[in-house]
């Protein structure tokens, strides 16, 4: 009797709301190929993350006060006297760090299968406007602490409007509201922050998982599923998202959860790389920090407008640098998606531009010395080779033919006997008998080994390039 | 739905005229939505002129003042320093203040009124960073060729001791001079418009 009224209620919502459908749509009936490896994992966890700093943004605003007199002590008052304020705020600002990592790994995914490509380019396109929000939420978050980073870094992000010919006084005068920054932009910055952004953001992610379960999902391989479907109508290669890839990503989200809480609780600072020195300084407006550099998410951007020597141009360089990000579907002439079948050519063109992005990024935290921005300069004509040069190479490359389905790929499992062997290899060991009698096998790094092993990887990284 | 006698063009008039109608008025409600985003009336008050005791700057010395929230600084020049200034010219982009902003009295080779007394605005003309102030010669992180200095720690603009921008660096143009004047040998006004004849 009571479980027939309980299903009556959700009759009741059913008639009313099409929970079923949305639920089979997206989740119990939406099939994602069965292939999906490491790289997949962190599209579910950017999901985590953007739940985790709303949960932990709302309850920051309750004790934040976006004042300029008040701003730097409220966060200490946090830090300090709220209970359980530290934990909330490192989980903020480590989240901010973590949401980066996750999204630029995400974003590099694309990259290596070629999920950018027909037919998901508004996939691309939505992600990308995801990852201008998110750089405009990060900067915006940073102001509002008041320290001396915070003012400096957004007094420099503001001046680069100003370098925009004929407009650009007076936008900037507009975006800080103010001479200089003020009160009036912590303010402003704070509405942004909390309000607009989000907003925007929430709406954004939602189209783009709109976008994506319309087409389905790209996977390692790169074959649509979808050409190959069972006589129900479902993808051969297809397995149902719920339950599936729900539990498969709970392990990813429990060892994510694993390295994020090691960082929120021994290293909240991450060495000043997560929230920097100079910032737990309250902001100065007549000293600027001794070396400022921006959090290390946005150094490889920040290394770019540092290397050209032109006050307008570096800020085309580096605008460039993002807009031509939202250019890659039409960029890349390869019929090929999946890095598996590609040539040669787009292989050591992604590893260059993996160096050169890295390289820039480490670039950004350091003082401009004429060496480093010799390096910088080099690193920005690569990057911007990598993209602007890519309709030529990708339309000469030779790739390998593509399979009908998906294939299979040894696990980690299986390849345990293998690591095994070459442990072995790289080892040697020497029986010892111990005074106590008993016989011990110390193993000691062979020389011999470790040169046969490096040279067999270094023929596979080879290889694998071609 | 009968659309027998219907005049669809008269509809359609209606509907264009609507659109338009609700577009200039949404145009219109922009105005007040994005205006408010400029500076306050408060925030255009404060830039209340500054003054300036310049008496107890020792020779070499630079003080900082705040202005319209800005550093000014005020800078007690030696005259070994004013000797270097003239021997840069080659090395800056622009050493007679031609693309620069100054007020008139100050747009000369010292970019000052006095040429003892350098009064300019402490901010970078790249992106805003206050350049650090090095009047030491050739200190070992700045190489052989510094003649005394502000240094941008931002990204590397170097200014001689009259704000004049070198060549080669970020920066467009010269440090920016405030309006200023004496009001006695030993006190200055920063801000005041009626320096700025």
């Amino acid at each position: 009797m009571k479980t027939s009224r309980l299903a009556d209620c959700g009759n009741w919502i059913l008639d009313r709301f099409p929970l079923a459908s949305l639920w089979n749509d997206h989740m119990a009936h939406y099939y994602a190929p069965r292939n999906f490896n490491f790289w997949y994992f962190f599209g579910s966890l950017a999901l985590l993350v953007l739940v985790n700093q709303f949960l932990t943004g709302i309850l920051l605003t309750m004790n934040y006060k976006p004042d300029a007199n008040l701003a730097f002590d409220s966060v200490e008052y946090i830090m300090r006297e709220v209970n359980w304020g530290w934990l909330i705020r490192y989980m903020h600002s480590t989240g901010a760090s973590a949401f980066f990592i996750v999204v630029y790994l995400h974003m590099f995914r694309g990259l290596l299968y070629g999920s950018f490509k027909h037919p998901r380019e508004l996939i691309w396109i939505f992600g990308m406007l995801i990852f201008v929000c998110l750089m405009a939420e990060a900067f915006m978050g940073y102001l509002l602490p008041w320290g001396q980073m915070s003012y400096w870094g957004a007094q420099v992000i503001i001046s680069l409007f100003s370098a925009i010919p004929v407009i650009g006084d007076d936008l900037s005068l507009w975006v800080r509201g103010d001479y200089v920054v003020s009160d009036a932009t912590l303010n402003r910055f704070f509405a942004f922050h909390v309000i607009s952004i989000p907003l925007a953001l929430l709406m954004l992610v939602l189209l783009h998982i709109v976008a994506l379960h319309e087409v389905g999902s790209n996977n390692p391989d790169g074959i649509e599923i979808k050409k190959s479907k069972d006589p129900w109508g479902h993808p051969v290669d297809g397995i149902p998202f719920h339950p599936y890839y729900t539990v498969k990503d709970l392990v990813g989200v429990g060892v994510f959860l694993f390295f994020f809480a090691a960082v929120i609780f021994y290293m909240p600072e991450m060495g000043g790389y997560f929230l920097e020195h100079a910032n737990f300084i309250p902001a100065d407006p007549l000293k600027t920090p001794e070396h400022i550099a921006p959090v290390w998410y946005f150094t490889p951007f920040y290394a770019i407008l540092r290397a050209i020597p032109d006050k307008f141009a570096g800020v085309i360089g580096m605008g460039g640098a993002i807009v031509v990000l939202f250019l890659l579907p039409w960029l890349d002439r390869s019929p090929i998606k999946s890095i598996r079948y590609r040539g040669g050519l787009y292989k050591k063109a992604l590893l260059m531009f993996v160096i050169c992005f890295i390289g820039l990024g480490y670039l950004g935290t350091q003082p401009a010395t004429p060496t480093a921005t010799t390096f910088a300069r080099i690193f920005t004509a690569i990057y911007f080779g990598f993209f602007l040069l890519m309709p030529l190479y990708t339309r000469w490359e030779k790739g390998k033919t593509e399979p009908t389905r998906l294939t299979h790929q040894p696990s980690l499992e299986e390849r345990i006997p293998d690591l095994i062997a070459t442990f072995e290899e790289m080892t040697v060991s020497q029986p010892l008998t111990t005074k106590s009698g008993i016989t011990l096998l110390p193993r000691k790094p062979d020389v011999t080994g470790i040169i046969n092993v490096s040279i067999r990887l270094a023929k596979k990284l080879k290889e694998s390039l071609d | 739905m009968i659309n027998e006698g219907v005049d669809t063009s008269k509809r359609q008039f209606l509907t264009s005229a609507l659109t338009v109608v609700g577009a200039v008025g949404s145009g219109y409600l922009t105005v007040p939505f994005l205006a408010q985003m400029q500076p306050s009336t408060k925030a255009m008050a404060s830039g209340a002129p500054v003054t300036v005791d310049i008496s107890k700057i020792e020779p070499g010395q630079l003080i900082r003042v705040e202005w319209r929230g800005k550093p000014v600084w005020v800078l007690y020049r030696t005259p070994a320093i004013l000797e270097t200034l003239s021997s840069l010219d080659s090395q800056l982009s622009d050493p007679f203040s031609n693309e620069s902003q100054q007020p008139v009295q100050s747009k000369n080779s010292t970019r000052s009124i006095k040429p003892e007394i350098f009064v300019a605005v402490g901010l970078c003309t790249h992106l805003g960073c206050s350049p650090t102030f090095r009047p030491e010669i050739a200190p070992h992180d700045l190489g052989e060729k510094w003649k005394g200095g502000f240094f941008c720690p931002c990204h590397g603009s170097w200014f001689d001791l009259a704000g004049r921008v070198y060549q080669g660096v970020p920066a467009p143009s010269n440090l920016e001079i405030p309006p200023y004047r004496y009001i006695t040998d030993t006190q200055i006004i920063i801000g005041d418009t009626a320096a700025e004849v």
